[in-house]
């Protein structure tokens, strides 16, 4: 059994127990355990259940690189699913449970797919469930979704809050184990602005665990004689609990830092996602110890050999009484003598090599009275849910049991990889290291940044070091040249001297025994969490898988949560073999960004609840949020659709809007509409450009209605354009068009005729306006007292400056709903009073607010086109038969050229018409008229569509707007319109000006 | 994420206070331009693996546009340029020589 | 006649890790022109009487100064209702010179985020580098600040002056209340 020891456990503080529940049995830790510390400590082996065949998983490393132990952790808006046990830091309370079994841990009905497991190879839902198709949908997804998946998706509302953080440094490092300490300080003392971060809560990485000395101390004493004097640098930031997430392009790393996970009832944050800028990276993130691919490796107790020395040294926990260590290399000997230190019994070292002499760390374990046997490995491992002991073959065999040892824990090493995660996301090379059977970085291959030079160096065991004198002396210079490339020059201090043990060379073992036969290899597990075996590496080669990005994807070997970290290059290794080449050969699968997962929240940061996205708010916005305002988005806008009254529909509310506008007195607040001066010489030759209409024409004091149009030809904006002076004028835009036709203004004057004597200000939100509209519209004004609004001081299209109910006002008389209108602007400041005032002298004339959806009706019941509901992006103006805005009289305006193109004379473009339909009823907005006969796809022939359609108050009828085939020659005609309802609409062809076509009603 | 130096207001900023805008150094083609002109103009893009001009609006900073000489594997920036020319500068192309010789885009080398 | 608001009426929220205050009414103009030109320098420098600033830098006082938009803009402050007089003045000053004037009091807003913890705040929501010998006093930032546009100075030590669009006025002050909460120092700085 795993159990807690009465010594060791230099991580934790034995003075403090901490109470936690698994699977809703209370068990007790203390702090500084990890919850995968803590589970060991309680006999707790057994953590989760694989995700296809739902075998038994017991806790495998100690780190990030955990495949098995999974769980749930919290519950509510604390809920998270697929946290590892062995980065969980243990905290009073905690709440976990485990994953994908059904209906329990101990018994799970999903196991019976491990029996099939023969029937079930990689593939197997490829090309089961193709057949029949109906099926899929019906029968095999469902089932498939309820089998599938580890961990449920959070249900509740996250209560936690997150951030960013915008930070920037000269030299930055990922890692804080003895080579990232060495190479923060050695790059510090050079003057560079340093920031260092550690995944974890702990500095000094495994060194401490693995022993050494540097400078005649012990590794850990000088670890924390690192820490304190990095800590008192000014220009050094540490962080632990930070992850390296991602490396970027030109410097950018995403840090991620867990500021409450292990404090859930801290202020603050929970995670912090810091956006880095460094302007030299290294990485010290180490290195990770492969599996060994035997018969049942993936049995709970059998565990890397450098996590069962980590549970012992660092937190007093020892994954079984007898554990018997399995190797290829010298390394697992440091655990033999670790449990043997701790009183803990290793009946037998199986070390594949076959070695002339023996080094000095098998001296060592040999001289503690371990059995080694040489040559030899493990056959299979005996046991189900927990190991009972392995049955001894040699390694060169096909596994002809020998012997078979009694344990109930097997400590697995075959050979180390560095992480070279960080160094390829953006594109660092790697080399194949055969002496170490490993890929390391290829240093003259490096990602480079915006100057073409590197800027991303690793260092220690990430660079492929593994003894203590090479580490030391590798993250020392390595600090010193990230410092020199970004500008800090200095005499390097000579690095400190460490000693280390001398290791005798490791020899790959990619399958045990070297001969495994089919039944052996059917057990040996590469991807422990979702279950691809050697055998099925071998049967993708077979089927044709060689590449390794589809022999990854037709096995899932490294698609799961742990992305291969364990056992990526076991399973190259494998693939090579099987495809007979050598795996430099093979390759590696892409390493993508983030190293583990980060929350969504962190990647979110603070954009969530109010400020999720920013609402765009005129002065009026909270009198229109009081007085019942429907909100509409425009843009980032927020425009009342309507003010629904108590006991209206919408739908009511925008009848009656409606409706009050053509009998009485209608505001509207019009201030999203953009504002934009042009002023300058050249400002009318610019906007006869710009436009479609010529402009430089228009007098001071008159407005005009103006397009615009792309190069392309296509309508992009329209608006009414008023001229200020000579040379100023105020372009209207559309809502949406403000920061886009600016955009588009600024574009054309700074990079094709940027000789021309031009300024343009985007003064939208300068103003508060507002459309005072309907028959009673001058009455208010009038009341209001001030400037002279009648028609004959201030006709149709005309503007002037004047005074309101004593404000400076500038009222347009333009009119988009065929009333008599103004549209007053007033200063935003200002807007809200404004505002007031007229609806205090509207009271008597019934005045009432409209939204949106009332104007829409309004416009359209005078045939006025709407950018975006007339146009898409493919329409030009002469679709919509505004030919009279096209100048005829300028050599070039911009989409002029275009609009001459043979697909843009063609007679058979859709035009604008009116549509009404037959009985009244409303048309689907977007419905497709259809023709006679049959397109080459056997689809109906289509003639036109809807852009626009209502339901008119005032003509008590549905009206629209489409676009049709020969439609202006077509009146009177009856076209069909199906419905997705199954019903057809049939509507006449009539004028788009539904109402008041003579204008009467605007012009008084 | 890139880093650009805006050539306008000297700040050298991340990628997100940028916005790309396509090609650089097109010749516009307006009414009375052959239908080959115009389609070229229009539609015609540079998609090379290397040396390529583009233009970059400082969008979020001082709005002002300019050009990047930039390398589309590696992202290497040989330089930032003003706005109001006509083809790259003598020292952006110098630029580009040293560090890939040999390079050719459209009409320049 | 006092009819006119800032966009938050003067808000203030000190319940976090700084201070978050709209200053209210700063009258701000807009003066594009060419900035190498002696005639625009003087009618800027005039009416905001401060001298004139460099690229990308703002010499301002408490509520006058002048502020480095880009080479033919600057954004003059000055107080709230010398702004009619002081756009005539620079307007009378610039008579056949090539620029516009233009009043913007009204279309933006304006913060102070200040305390120990302003440069830890704004590090939060702008890509700056806002270190205290890398952002220094004088210096005019123009950038994005989490998802709109926003401009800032140091107005004084840990005072940050922040301008942004009249619109979203409400989404930055409730930005930096959200960057400013309990418990979410950095200490980076």
């Amino acid at each position: 059994m795993s159990t807690r020891l009465a010594t060791g456990g230099r991580l934790l503080n034995k003075e403090k127990a901490v109470r936690f529940t698994f699977n809703g049995q209370h068990m007790r830790g203390f702090e500084g355990d990890t919850l995968a510390s803590a589970l060991l400590a309680n006999d707790q082996m057994l953590v989760g259940r694989s995700f296809k065949y739902h075998r038994p998983r017991g806790i495998v490393a100690a780190g990030a690189e955990e495949p098995n132990a999974l769980v749930n952790l919290g519950v509510e808006g604390k809920f998270e699913p697929n946290q590892r046990a062995t980065t969980t830091e243990l905290f009073e309370g905690l709440l976990a449970t485990s994953q994908n079994h059904w209906p329990s841990l101990e018994f799970d009905v999903g196991a019976i797919n491990a029996k099939l497991s023969r029937f079930m190879p990689a593939g197997f839902y490829y090309k089961m469930f193709i057949h029949p198709r109906p099926l899929w949908k019906h029968v095999y997804e469902p089932f498939i979704r309820q089998a599938a998946g580890l961990g449920q998706a959070p249900k509740g509302r996250d209560a936690d809050t997150y951030e960013h953080f915008h930070a920037f440094c000269d030299v930055l490092v990922i890692g804080g184990g003895i080579a990232g300490l060495l190479a923060a300080r050695s790059a510090a003392q050079a003057g560079a602005r340093v920031l260092i971060l550690e995944q974890t809560a702990h500095w000094g990485g495994r060194a401490p665990v693995d022993g050494g000395e540097v400078d005649g101390k012990p590794v850990d004493k000088i670890v924390d004689e690192l820490v304190s004097e990095l800590a008192d640098m000014a220009n050094v930031t540490m962080r632990t609990r930070t992850m390296g997430a991602g490396l970027y392009d030109h410097g950018y790393v995403l840090g991620y830092e867990r500021l409450t996970d292990h404090a859930p009832e801290t202020d603050g944050p929970r995670h912090r996602l810091w956006r880095i800028r460094a302007g030299h990276i290294i990485t010290a993130t180490g290195a990770i110890e492969r599996p060994l691919s035997f018969a049942g490796n993936d049995i709970p107790g059998v565990m890397l050999a450098s996590a069962v020395r980590d549970y012992v040294v660092n937190y007093g926990v020892s994954a079984g009484d007898r554990t018997v260590i399995v190797t290829n290399n010298d390394d697992a000997y440091r655990t033999a003598t670790a449990l043997k230190a701790a009183g803990l019994d290793v009946p037998v070292i199986l070390d594949a090599r076959v070695l002339p002499v023996d080094s000095p760390l098998m001296a060592e374990a040999k001289a503690a009275g371990i059995r080694v046997m040489m040559g030899h490995g493990v056959a299979k491992v005996l046991g189900g849910k927990r190991v009972t002991g392995v049955a001894v073959c040699a390694q060169a065999g096909e596994g002809a049991v020998l012997e078979e040892i009694a344990c109930d824990a097997v400590a697995m090493s075959g050979g180390w990889s560095p992480v070279v995660h960080l160094w390829s996301h953006c594109g660092g090379k790697l080399l194949w290291d055969s002496d170490f059977a490993m890929f390391r970085p290829d240093v003259d291959k490096a990602p480079t940044g915006a100057d073409g030079s590197p800027f991303v160096s690793c260092a220690g065991a990430a660079n492929g070091h593994f003894g203590l004198t090479e580490i030391v002396g590798d993250a020392h210079a390595m600090g010193h040249a990230a410092a020199r490339a970004t500008g800090h020059e200095a005499i390097p201090k000579p690095a400190p001297d460490a000693a280390s043990t001398e290791e005798a060379p490791m020899a790959p073992v990619w399958l045990m025994p070297q001969a495994a036969g089919t039944a052996l290899r059917g057990k040996a597990w590469l991807d422990y969490q979702n279950d691809v075996k050697v055998s099925d590496v071998q049967l993708a080669a077979q089927e044709g898988f060689e590449s390794v990005e589809h022999a990854k994807r037709y096995t899932t070997l490294g698609m799961a949560t742990d992305q291969g970290k364990l056992s990526n290059i076991n399973g190259l290794a494998i693939l090579s073999d099987a495809l007979n080449q050598p795996i430099p050969q093979t390759g590696t699968t892409t390493f993508r960004p983030p190293y583990t997962p980060i929350s969504m929240g962190a990647i979110a940061g603070e954009a969530r609840g109010k400020v999720f996205q920013p609402v765009r708010q005129t002065p009026m916005h909270a009198w229109h949020h009081e007085n019942g305002a429907n909100w509409e988005p425009v843009g980032h806008w927020r425009r009342p659709y309507a003010y629904v009254r108590s006991g209206e529909t919408v739908h009511d509310a925008v009848m009656r809007e409606t409706r009050n506008v053509r009998e009485n007195l209608g505001l509207l607040d019009a201030s999203t509409l953009g504002k934009l001066v042009v002023k300058g010489p050249d400002a009318g030759k610019f906007l006869d450009l710009l436009y479609t209409n010529m402009m430089s024409t228009l007098k001071p004091g008159k407005c005009r209605y103006g397009l615009m149009c792309s190069e392309n030809g296509f309508l992009i904006d329209d608006g009414v354009v008023a001229r200020i002076d000579e040379d100023t004028f105020l372009c209207h835009t559309t809502t949406g068009g403000a920061e886009r036709i600016h955009q588009h203004m600024e574009e054309w004057l700074q990079t094709e005729w940027w000789d021309m004597k031009v300024y343009v200000a985007n003064v939208t939100e300068q103003y508060a306006q507002i459309a005072v509209v309907g028959p009673k519209a001058r009455k208010a004004l009038e009341a209001l007292g001030g400037m002279d609004v009648s028609a004959e001081a201030l006709g149709f299209m005309e503007w002037a400056d004047g005074t309101l109910g004593g404000f400076d006002v500038r009222a347009y008389r333009i009119s988009f709903s065929g009333e008599l209108s103004y549209e007053i602007a007033v200063k935003a400041s200002e807007g809200q009073a404004f505002w007031d005032a007229l609806m205090t002298v509207g009271d008597a004339l019934g005045v009432m607010p409209y939204g949106t959806e009332a104007l829409h009706i309004l416009r359209a019941e005078k045939g006025f086109i709407m950018i975006g509901d007339e146009t898409d992006g493919t329409v030009i103006p002469q679709d919509l038969g505004l030919h009279w805005a096209l100048s005829k009289k300028k050599d070039d305006y911009l989409g002029k050229r275009a609009q001459e193109r043979t697909h843009m004379i063609d007679p058979e473009r859709w035009q604008l018409v009116g549509l009404e339909t037959v009985d009244g009823s409303v048309l689907p907005d977007g419905a497709y008229a259809v023709a006679a006969g049959t397109n080459e796809n056997g689809q109906r022939n289509m003639q036109g569509r809807v852009t626009s359609s209502y339901h008119s108050p005032n003509l008590n009828r549905g009206i629209a707007m489409g676009l049709v085939l020969h439609g202006p020659d077509r009146m009177g005609e009856v076209i069909d319109f199906p419905g997705t309802d199954g019903t057809t609409y049939t509507a006449k062809i009539v004028s788009p000006v539904f109402f008041d076509p003579e204008g009467e009603k605007q012009n008084v | 994420m890139l880093m650009l130096t805006c050539p306008v207001c000297g700040v050298t900023a991340e990628e997100t206070e940028f916005h790309a805008g396509g090609e650089a150094h097109l010749t516009r083609f307006g009414p009375g331009s052959s239908d080959d002109d115009f389609e070229t103009y229009l539609f015609m893009r540079e998609n090379p693996k290397g040396v390529h001009f583009e233009r970059w609006r400082h969008v979020y900073g001082c709005g002002k546009w300019f050009h990047a000489a930039r390398c589309t594997t590696t992202l290497e920036v040989f330089g930032t340029y003003s706005a109001q020319v006509t083809e790259p500068p003598k020292e952006i192309l110098d630029a580009i020589s040293e560090k890939r010789p040999g390079w050719t885009w459209r009409d320049l080398a | 006649m006092s009819k006119a608001v800032s966009a938050l009426n003067g808000a203030t929220w000190s319940d976090g890790i700084a201070t978050i205050s709209e200053v209210t009414l700063q009258g701000m103009i807009t003066l594009r022109g060419d900035l190498s030109d002696p005639a625009i320098r003087s009618a800027a420098t005039g009416v905001a009487a401060v001298d004139m600033p460099d690229q990308g830098q703002a010499q301002c006082t408490d509520d006058r100064g002048l502020c480095w938009m880009s080479p033919d803009e600057l954004l003059v402050l000055c107080p709230y209702d010398e702004v009619a007089a002081n756009i005539e003045k620079m307007q009378t000053a610039l008579k056949g010179i090539h620029s516009l004037c233009f009043n913007v009091s009204d279309a933006r807003a304006v913060f102070d985020l200040s305390g120990p913890n302003a440069r830890d705040v704004l590090a939060k929501l702008v890509p700056v580098d806002l270190a205290p010998e890398r952002f220094t006093k004088g210096m005019f930032r123009r950038t994005r600040m989490a998802q709109v546009p926003a401009a800032f100075w140091l107005h004084d030590t840990d005072h940050f002056r922040i301008i942004c669009f009249r619109s979203q006025a409400q989404y930055v002050y409730d930005l930096l209340k959200t960057a400013s909460a309990c418990g979410s120092t950095v200490s980076y700085f």
